[in-house]
């Protein structure tokens, strides 16, 4: 994860990067009549600028928590503190008009137009008619529509730009908070991918304090700076990052929760830049390689470096096969190492030259190293 | 057809004989009045009233199930359908009454087309719906396994309009019933004849009220007959509308707006 | 009448020479007919547009509402001057309360489901972005709503005029005092009241087809389109406006 504040700033410059710390403190809800609370004594911190992803099964209370945060739901008993103040003393609709919400509907308002929508919070506030024009073109680019959108309705654009426009509204008074309450949930596979990657960019630039709610699992451990782990009753069982999360469950429920396969999602949250890589051999083309101990790290490569081929397990040339790069996540590494008979990846590096060879014993190891590599969560309970 | 408007000046009263203190004096509602000219004006009137009702909505009801198949088989029929009937539906009462008199006289065939065309968009509007209403993947699934065009029409899509329909055919029968008062500016039939014996009487005012009183109360039992009917000929449709789940929660699986069309049974 | 056809055509002739000659008088009454219909539906909306509106935001209250509504079809207008002839006498009250009890209904079902019917995600969006409930009303609910009210308002119309005739009866004046009273105009009077009426009732309709067309909001004609709705606000339109209305119980 990034954290250098310039190229938070360098991408956007007239975002201001401002984002508020989230406290909740022995937070717990009681609907009348519920003999059970739907919230018990929740507490946890986000640190600013961080995504905070809350999953659990359904009735765990994940979207009641993040509700009270605004103030939709009320607080039955504790507190919840934005940048250490109260929102409990606060109106509600002043409060909301400070803090970014995006849900999985949407909720575009069809009647008004994609710009409208964008304004929606800009007006509320009360910005001069400038301003808000100004800033939805710049909220437009930000998400990458063309500019003529912003006089079209809800209705004529696709459901991808749709939920585009859902986020560009919810950050359009630049909110130092952000809630999103499945966002991507009601979109195919293929869009929904491709918006994760998208605000996980944006957040990049932005880098807004974030609560996150889904059920998805494998969503959270990609969206999460930290993931607060719910069950039912609403009660928190495991807050920490991905990686600590899938290395170490704080129960069963957890374990069984993220699944039988959380090693290879650990996996998938390393990639082949985090591994010390084996040097390869690396022998121009053409240049006979005979007497060469183990065929398997001779890399035949061009006048640049780029592999072209290498040596067969019957010493015999071969042309190269898919190779990684520093970005190929371990997960995709192991599975390309297991589909060539065992044998080391060859990793290349930016410029497309040999970087090293990926041994398969090397990324099994560092399951087991790297248990701890991030800094231990403030809260577990 | 001569004078009917309320007399608002001293007439000569003509409360029914001075036998009644009640009845001479006007009062509110006289029952005494009202039990002693059952058999001879209120149970005469409603029993017109319920034929010229039953006959109107039998005939409409006919009209509008072919021509609701017509425009569920050919599309494009629909809405010169729905035109034409809306445009006889706009017609004020009064005014269709009294325009046909030239064509079919002060006769009972004039009452009964001038109801037959207020019955025609309300029933045609709720078996076409009710049709087409059918989910696209209940036909799909009779079509795979091997039902003709003819057998889902029977089996499925009629079965399933059942609830449209009815609900067709109890706001066609209320409004008839309310309608079928003007009928007595034609024919003296009906429980408009004694709101017009009323006024000939000098507002005599226990004939308006029992006569509108037993309008009103003849559209309820029926709409309740109708109810009571469509519970023994679709047991399903009853239950399936008191749906456990919550609306809001329908509403989200669905994902939009409740179609216009939806409200008709809310 | 018998059935002939020089007769008939003879009387429709005697009908327009009827119009010919008393034109000014005709438009007098239409006159009192629309300012008789208006006030009525102009008091109906008055009275019922706040309260279902607010009942609708709430989301309460749809079992009142639709009980309402249909009590209100099973009124007959006829009755329902004739028992206000009974406790009001005759006179321009009586056909005002009549006719306001007719409109009423229409207005109330429709309001209300359509307002309590405007999609909860779109208001919970209103509400996160900090909208005022007030705000939420006027700025999201009741654009929203807006097609399925003036539907309701246009089936109000046409039950307004439609008993407005009647109303004749109990001394409303307009274009029915001729319908009611053929001793002082003769049948060519009361054909030619009968047509004017049927034509003032249809171009009602038809114009307020037009102003529904007008004030739907741009994005929900969108919306209607990219569903493969069909956007056809024209003189048939009357009986989707009928479909609004609750007819159950």
């Amino acid at each position: 994860m990034q954290t250098e504040d310039d190229t938070a700033q360098s991408s956007s410059p007239r975002q201001h990067a401002r984002a508020a710390e989230l406290e909740f403190k022995n937070v717990s809800k009681r609907y009348p009549g519920a003999d059970k609370p739907a919230l018990r004594d929740l507490s946890f911190k986000v640190p600013a600028g961080e995504i905070c992803v809350l999953v659990g099964p359904s009735g765990c209370g994940k979207t009641t928590a993040m509700r009270m945060v605004n103030r939709m739901i009320d607080i039955t008993e504790g507190d919840i503190l934005l940048d250490g103040k109260s929102v409990r003393g606060r109106k509600p609709a002043e409060l909301r008009r400070e803090i970014g919400y995006v849900i999985q509907q949407i909720g575009l308002f069809p009647h008004l137009s994609i710009g409208d929508n964008i304004a929606t919070v800009p007006r509320l506030l009360g910005w001069d008619r400038k301003r808000i024009s100004a800033r939805v073109d710049e909220l437009l680019e930000l998400i990458s529509l063309p500019a003529e959108t912003r006089d079209r309705y809800p209705a004529e654009v696709s459901g991808g730009q749709r939920q585009r426009v859902g986020v560009a509204r919810a950050l359009a008074a630049d909110p130092p908070l952000m809630l999103m309450d499945e966002p991507f949930g009601a979109i195919d596979p293929i869009t929904r991918e491709h918006l994760q990657n998208e605000f996980l960019r944006l957040q990049e630039a932005l880098r807004k304090t974030v609560v996150f709610v889904t059920h998805d699992i494998d969503e959270a451990i990609k969206m999460g700076d930290r993931i607060a782990i719910m069950r039912e009753g609403g009660v928190l069982v495991q807050y920490d990052t991905p990686d600590r999360i899938l290395a170490d469950p704080a129960d069963e429920f957890v374990a069984r929760f993220v699944g039988l396969d959380r090693g290879l999602k650990r996996l998938a949250l390393s990639k082949l830049s985090d591994l010390s890589l084996d040097d390869a051999d690396s022998v121009r083309d053409g240049t006979p390689a005979h007497g060469q101990a183990n065929p398997d790290r001779v890399v035949f490569v061009d006048g640049q470096s780029r592999p072209v081929g290498r040596l067969g397990r019957d010493r015999e040339p071969e042309p190269i096969g898919p190779v990684g790069n520093p970005d190929t996540s371990l997960r995709d590494a192991l599975s390309l190492i297991m589909s060539d008979d065992n044998r080391p990846l060859v990793v290349v590096d930016a410029d497309g030259a040999v970087a090293g060879l990926a041994r398969l014993d090397v990324i099994a190891g560092a399951l087991a190293s790297h248990n701890g590599r991030d800094a231990p969560a403030e809260a577990r309970s | 057809m001569g004078l009917l408007i309320a007399a608002s000046g001293p007439v000569i009263p003509n409360f029914g004989g001075a036998s009644d203190k009640c009845a001479v004096n006007n009062g509110f509602f006289c029952w005494n009045w009202f039990t002693q000219h059952w058999g001879s004006t209120f149970g005469p009137a409603v029993v017109q009233h319920i034929i010229l009702t039953a006959i109107a909505v039998g005939i409409g009801f006919a009209i509008a199930f072919a021509l609701a198949l017509l425009a569920y088989r050919f599309d494009w029929m629909e809405t010169p359908i729905a035109g034409i009937s809306s445009f006889l539906y706009t017609i004020p009462s009064l005014a269709l009454f009294q325009i046909l008199v030239p064509f079919t006289g002060l006769t009972r065939l004039t009452v009964e087309i001038a109801l037959v065309s207020y019955t025609l968009l309300l029933l045609f509007r709720n078996i076409v719906t009710g049709l087409r209403e059918v989910p696209e993947e209940v036909r799909d699934a009779a079509r795979g396994m091997g039902l003709t065009q003819r057998q889902i029409l029977l089996r499925i899509d009629l079965p399933l309009a059942v609830p449209a329909i009815f609900a067709g055919l109890r706001v066609a029968t209320v409004t008839t019933i309310s309608l079928a008062t003007v009928a007595a500016f034609v024919v003296d039939e009906g429980l408009g004849a004694p709101i017009f014996d009323a006024i000939s009487r000098g507002n005599f005012k226990t004939e308006f009220v029992a006569a509108a009183a037993l309008a009103i109360l003849l559209a309820w039992v029926a709409d309740l007959l109708l109810v009571a009917l469509q519970r023994m000929v679709a047991p399903w449709a009853a239950k399936r509308r008191s749906s456990v789940v919550p609306r809001s929660v329908v509403r989200a699986i669905r994902g939009r707006r409740r179609p216009i069309s939806a409200v008709r049974e809310t | 009448m018998p059935f002939a056809a020089a007769g008939l055509g003879q009387q429709f002739l005697d009908s327009f020479t009827f119009m010919g000659n008393n034109t000014s008088h005709l438009l007098h009454d239409t006159l009192a007919t629309i300012a008789l219909s208006g006030a009525a539906l102009g008091v109906a909306l008055a009275v019922t547009l706040p309260f279902a509106v607010w009942l609708g935001h709430l989301h309460r209250g749809s079992g009142m509402a639709i009980r309402i509504a249909n009590l209100g079809r099973a009124l007959p207008e006829l009755g329902l001057i004739a028992i206000f002839l009974a406790i009001l006498g005759i006179g321009f009250l009586n056909v005002m309360v009549a006719l306001v009890i007719v409109g009423i209904p229409p207005i109330l079902a429709n309001t209300f489901t359509a307002v309590d019917g405007v999609d909860p995600d779109v208001v919970d969006a209103a509400r996160g972005m900090g909208m005022s409930e007030l705000w939420i009303v006027f700025k999201i609910e009741l654009p929203l709503a807006l097609p399925l009210m003036f539907a309701g308002i246009r089936t109000s119309a046409l039950f307004v005029i439609g008993a407005s005739p009647l109303a004749a009866i109990a001394g409303g004046g307009g274009l029915g005092e001729i319908i009611v009273n053929q001793a002082s105009y003769g049948f060519d009077g009361v054909l030619a009241a009968a047509i004017w009426v049927a034509a003032l009732a249809l171009l009602v309709q038809a114009l307020l087809a037009l102003l529904q067309r007008a004030i739907t909001p741009e994005g929900l004609k969108a919306q209607a389109r990219a569903r493969g709705e069909k956007v056809v606000v024209g003189i048939s339109d009357a009986e989707r406006a009928m479909e609004a209305t609750p007819s159950h119980a």
